[in-house]
């Protein structure tokens, strides 16, 4: 052990670690609160709030695969370049032509994978009623996460550029246009006229926005890539922020109800 | 107070730790075992990462192309049609009083741009600093140090000429005496 100790009480050591090994109580609190990822976790929990029969680690894996869609898609970003010419065949090399290339299969088996777990993982805080005083915020925040989880894969889905993209996201951004208020063929559109000048246009509305363009094309693959591979996972990584901290907030991991009862 | 109290756990607790064997802190609980398996995980990953980001399929024209037959090649001749893509310029020119085809890189040897031929003068002439090079690619002008690097080039079995980019060839060093860096007319 002396290399190792030696190692725990260099300077360098103290200056990073500013806490003891956490072998007891106040180190291990040290050890979550010093620590900027831990720190946003309750520095307790219940044992009773870990049973996998109540929680089901939805939670946890959901984030588990968002960490592992971040990793696989800044590698991909390596290969694929996000024009309609090149997008498609970048996407088969990753597959038969680039060592390794499977990460790609990972990325999209972890897309789909995160969708479901993030659905059990909603399901399984209303089944507990864990999203009850106070923790009604941290419920928003989770459907503000479920609804970035669905757009994220919403954008991914264009990226291959190859028919079945082309013609889902067709579909998915004419809903856009019959967005109420917003979308030029969806009710109401009418209501944001000013004098002469209606608002809302076929060039100016929901969709035009999301596709750059009046229809899929160059425009829309270079917007969906910015917004898969920038804007949407710093706001995920952000709400995710958020969400964990709250729970600490909010008095830490919901636990059952007769748990004390049980164990005492 | 809460420090004294720690102080004096930490205490029972490392000679614990001192009395445990290397062996059984190594392998003997799974907890250790389990950070056994997750480095033995991350080594693998970072060797796979590593792995994907090298390119199977490197960009840019091949290697090794042929240029027609030696008969194409007037005595004198530059040929600017190889240039754009592959970087070179094929000269039926004279080294030693003999009559050579050759392929000259159209990097100068100053800095590295791309040199030009100017037919009227007879001469690759560098762009970025004015140096010029004869039909047989040896420096003239500027401050270019030495001569322009000849290509590999010889005569496939088709009759073509074949030239390999990838092996060059330079005259301060003696290397077109090298059979492999020109073919005889």
């Amino acid at each position: 052990m002396g290399l190792g100790r030696r190692i725990g009480e260099s300077q360098l050591w103290r200056s990073i670690f500013r806490h003891g090994p956490p072998r007891d109580r106040r180190n291990r609190v040290a050890a979550v609160l010093t620590n900027l990822v831990l720190h946003v976790h309750p520095v307790a929990v219940q044992k009773n709030a870990l049973r996998p029969s109540f929680t089901w680690y939805m939670g946890t894996i959901a984030f588990y695969l968002f960490l592992v869609e971040v990793v696989t898609g800044v590698l991909l970003m390596f290969y694929y370049r996000p024009t309609l010419e090149l997008a498609y065949q970048d996407m088969l090399d990753l597959r038969h032509v680039v060592s390794f290339g499977v990460l790609r299969e990972i990325h999209r088996w972890g897309a789909h994978a995160m969708v479901i777990v993030v659905m059990l993982h909603m399901y399984r805080v209303f089944l507990t009623g864990s999203y009850k005083p106070p923790r009604e915020f941290n419920w928003i925040v989770g459907v503000m996460l479920l609804v970035l989880t669905l757009l994220l894969s919403f954008t991914g889905y264009l990226l291959p550029a190859d028919q079945l993209a082309l013609w889902a996201v067709t579909v998915g951004s004419n809903m856009a246009a019959s967005a109420p208020l917003v979308g030029a063929e969806g009710p109401g559109h009418q209501l944001l006229t000013f004098g002469e000048a209606e608002m809302i246009t076929p060039t100016s509305d929901a969709r035009y926005l999301l596709l750059g363009a009046r229809t899929v094309g160059e425009e829309t693959l270079n917007r969906f890539y910015v917004l898969h591979c920038v804007a949407l996972p710093l706001l995920a990584a952000l709400l995710i922020s958020l969400h964990f901290w709250r729970i600490r907030k909010d008095g830490g991991l919901a636990a059952p109800r007769p748990a004390e009862e049980e164990e005492a | 107070m809460e420090g004294k109290k720690a102080g004096a756990k930490r205490g029972p607790a490392v000679a614990q730790g001192a009395r445990r064997g290397f062996l059984r802190g190594a392998f003997g609980s799974l907890m250790a075992l389990g950070f056994w398996a997750l480095g033995g995980a991350g080594l693998l990953w970072t060797a796979a990462v590593g792995r994907f980001l090298v390119p199977n399929a490197p960009a840019g024209p091949p290697t090794r192309f042929r240029a027609g037959v030696p008969g194409d090649y007037p005595r004198g001749h530059v040929e600017t049609r190889f240039q754009a893509r592959f970087g070179v310029w094929v000269v039926h020119g004279t080294h030693r009083g003999r009559d050579q085809i050759f392929a000259l890189r159209s990097v100068c040897t100053h800095l590295g741009c791309i040199t030009l031929w100017q037919e009227r003068e007879g001469r690759f002439v560098c762009p970025c600093h004015g140096s010029s090079f004869d039909r047989q690619g040896i420096h003239r002008e500027g401050p270019a140090p030495r001569p322009l690097e000849r290509c590999a080039i010889a005569v496939a079995e088709d009759g073509q000429l074949e030239i390999d980019l990838a092996r060059t060839f330079q005259e301060e060093l003696g290397q077109w005496e090298d059979p492999a860096s020109f073919v005889e007319v």
